[in-house]
């Protein structure tokens, strides 16, 4: 097999870099993680002509190769290590035909490396619209490079970009800017230093926080022929780099690059008008999320009750086609109960990833970052802690990762921080299944259902509770931080369909696939310790059961009384007596206290352990709302599930930190595990005192 | 007087001159805002921040406390 050829895309945020990568690749994608950090890698195969094959890697969006984050840190890294297994033959930079000058500075970083690369412009279908003709030849000539247009919308110019990419070797690589010109004394003692590396790259590692091959930092600034330049000094040459590169820009720009203002349609400036409107922009902002919130409960239930019932139906099937046996029960108690449990999150999960990937595609979000800055800004946080608060309601996970782009370590860290109290959809089926059982399916004013509006309370009390928490810890931590705030305002885009599809196909299925993994094994788990006990009591339940009611009892009532003798002396039963003193003042029996510490690894499991826990041993098909609703509670009396616990279990879920993954990213994108613990403990406490007082107040 | 960005007004232009502060981040030049460039104010924001800017043809939004840290030459 012929070797693949390496291409990375490289491009500015909004330049419509996924699309191209989406149109090479098709659905022939990955989407991983670089080993050790939680950046996404996506990674696909471009068939070429000639029997050749690229394999196209997408690289984080940045402006340019002076990182200011840990997306663009990886972008260096790969492109200073020549023995990565996944160092470009050829980088193909992405640029915007409207943002050309800009898009520029880092195509010529990216030249200045010394590996061959082809500039796309793309958006060319906008050209004729906002009037703007490019002398490709000459273009091609002074960037010394060569060129594909392409529109990603009308699908134009990959053909040519595959060419291009084929005989990429022909490709120039010499440098745009004459690295020795930013400070030549200094350089010149570099070069004396290092002969034999670029000085392009020795520059690099001197201004950032990156190590490349087997040179870093350290040895530089190790070595006696020169030392590294005070911070301020190192800040003031990289302006200059900056500025030397425009000038570069500006002069190859000058003679290919026209532009007849008087095309330019107004549509960016009206529509601007009405979404940033200091009171049409936040009528139009809620509404949106209204509509999304509307989307997730009322337009998904109707999937999701037909997975709940196939799931039970399969259960049942599964008991009955199946020989009896250990590994019968396993399947039917156990797998089936849990797998349901993930799967019937894909309709809430699928929409809110296609909202938020519309809302992101069509340049919307920016506005509503212009729009919310001052106000987040007072709570600590930034108009960008947005973008994670609205995702939060999908999952934490992608939430903490999209605060990357926040300037601010402060308002970054206090928006990872409160990020996990607003509701995502783990807690979902959870606060579904309490309120189902608590609260009245009554409406009031004829067209409010309490139960709706109990969970729109929840959401606003976890969005309230995030603000608030915001609020103090901006209060008492006293960080130092460079505060600022950048954001470019892109232009609207109506959204491409195979864009938003992809992501919303990638994102359900990295969802589904990751928690299912821990929910799978968690089920089994338990399934085990239900299933199996230590003592007498447990093997003998027939006659323990007999020996209390004698013979009275009709087969089935025996039956019941016999599994349930059994759960109370199995391995679960014993743990879950053991922790309930301290899960009964909030009005939880000892199965809840059992469901709420498994959920501790993820919540959604909360709904699959209690399927599993009431699932064992019986034989019909009732659905585990039912099941739940004919619980007593042993100290009380009466049900187990009253508006006192109901609203107690709510409260708790609503503040609890029960998700290792977050934890897990947490960890990962601060660095330590002081704030994921801080996390844990705080938020657990917060749960604990309101469940409680919110029982021993109500009961 | 100093005029700076966070002095003008919607639609009002501007030259920019130079910065009164080396704290500029260096991702705004990047972005296009350096000396010698047009810059227009297209927006401002509810609560009078931030300001939403075009830098030659380059849309970005800052915050008020960054924009009266670059001074302009006013285009009446």
């Amino acid at each position: 097999m012929a070797k693949q050829i390496n291409v990375a895309l490289i491009g500015n945020p909004n330049t419509g870099k996924t699309s191209v990568f989406n149109h090479l690749t098709g659905l022939n994608q990955q989407v991983g993680n670089y080993p050790g950090i939680t950046v996404e890698k996506k990674e696909g195969v471009c068939k070429l002509s000639r029997g050749l094959k690229a394999h196209i890697i997408d690289l984080p969006g940045t402006y340019s190769l002076n990182a200011s984050s840990l997306d663009e840190n990886l972008v260096i890294e790969l492109l200073l290590n020549k023995n990565d297994k996944d160092y470009p033959d050829v980088a193909a930079v992405i640029s915007d035909v409207e943002n050309l000058k800009r898009n520029l500075l880092l195509f010529t970083q990216i030249k200045d490396l010394g590996i061959p690369t082809i500039l796309v412009i793309n958006m060319a279908d906008r050209m004729e619209r906002k009037g703007i003709s490019i002398d490709i030849p000459k273009l091609e000539e002074k960037l010394n490079t060569k060129i594909a247009l392409v529109s990603s919308r009308k699908k134009t110019g990959i053909e040519e970009l595959k060419e291009l990419i084929i005989n990429h070797g022909r490709i120039p690589t010499e440098p745009c800017l004459n690295a020795s010109s930013i400070d030549p004394p200094y350089f010149e003692l570099l070069r004396k230093a290092f002969p034999n590396q670029s000085l392009y790259k020795l520059w690099l590692v001197i201004t950032q926080d990156v190590n490349f091959g087997n040179l870093n930092r350290k040895e530089l600034s190790a070595s006696p022929d020169f030392s590294l330049k005070k911070e301020s000094e190192l800040k003031r040459l990289q302006q200059k780099e900056t500025i030397k590169r425009y000038q570069f820009i500006n002069a190859a720009l000058k003679e290919t690059l026209t532009k007849d203002l008087n095309a330019a349609t107004d549509l960016r400036a009206r529509l601007d008008r009405v979404l940033t409107h200091k009171v049409w922009g936040y009528v139009i902002f809620f509404s949106i999320l209204l509509l999304i919130f509307q989307a997730i409960y009322d337009w998904s239930s109707y999937p999701m009750d037909f997975i709940d019932m196939a799931f039970a139906n399969l259960s049942e099937w599964s008991k009955e086609a199946l020989p009896s046996g250990v590994f019968t029960n396993l399947i039917s108690e156990g797998i089936i109960p849990g797998l349901g449990g993930v799967v019937i999150f894909i309709p809430q999960i699928a929409f809110l990833f296609l909202f938020i990937s519309l809302l992101e595609e069509s340049g919307y979000m920016s506005r509503v970052v212009f729009l919310m800055d001052k106000v987040m800004k007072r709570f600590g946080l930034s108009g960008k802690s947005v973008v994670p608060l609205v995702s939060g309601t999908a999952c934490a996970i992608p939430a903490v990762m999209a605060t990357r782009n926040i300037e601010d370590w402060k308002e970054r860290l206090i928006t990872i921080l409160v990020v996990p109290f607003t509701t995502c959809s783990a807690r979902l089926p959870v606060y579904l299944i309490i309120i189902a059982l608590v609260i009245p399916d009554e409406r009031v004013l004829g067209i409010f259902n309490y139960q709706g509006l109990t969970l729109m309370l929840l959401y606003l009390i976890g969005f309230g509770m995030s603000i608030f928490s915001a609020w103090i810890l901006n209060k008492i931590m006293s960080l130092k931080s460079k505060s600022y705030f950048v954001i470019e305002m892109p232009d609207y885009k109506l959204p491409l369909f195979k864009n938003v599809a992809i992501n919303v196909i990638e994102k359900t299925k990295a969802f589904v696939f990751g928690a299912g993994k821990i929910i799978l094994a968690i089920s089994i788990v338990l399934w085990v310790l239900a299933s199996y006990g230590p003592g007498e009591d447990f093997n003998n339940a027939e006659a323990v059961v007999t020996q209390e009611y004698g013979n009275e009892l009709s087969e089935q009532e025996f039956n019941k009384h016999v599994s349930s003798v059994k759960l109370e002396n199995s391995y679960i039963g014993i743990m879950g007596k053991a922790i309930e003193p301290a899960v009964a003042p909030l009005g939880y029996d000892w199965k809840i206290g059992i469901a709420i510490v498994s959920s501790f690894a993820a919540r959604e499991v909360f709904v699959g352990t209690l399927a599993t826990i009431y699932s064992v041993g019986s034989d019909d098909e009732q659905t585990i709302k039912n099941r739940m609703a004919a619980e007593v509670n042993p100290i009380l009396g009466g049900p187990l599930f009253t508006f006192a616990s109901g609203i107690s279990l709510l409260l708790f879920y609503a503040f609890a930190m029960q998700c290792m993954s977050t934890l897990a990213i947490v960890k990962r994108e601060t660095n330590s595990w002081k704030w994921p613990t801080l996390q844990l403990v705080i938020m657990t406490a917060i749960a604990y005192i309101a469940a409680l007082v919110a029982f021993q107040v109500l009961k | 007087m100093k005029v700076t960005i966070a002095d003008l007004k919607r639609g009002q232009h501007g030259i920019i001159k130079e910065f009164t502060d080396d704290s500029i981040p260096l991702k705004l030049l990047e972005m296009g805002c350096l000396p010698g460039n047009d810059v227009e104010l297209v927006q401002i924001a509810p609560f009078k921040d931030p300001l939403y800017l075009n830098i030659n043809g380059s849309h970005l939004a800052i915050r008020r406390e960054t924009a009266i840290k670059i001074e302009i030459d006013l285009i009446e």
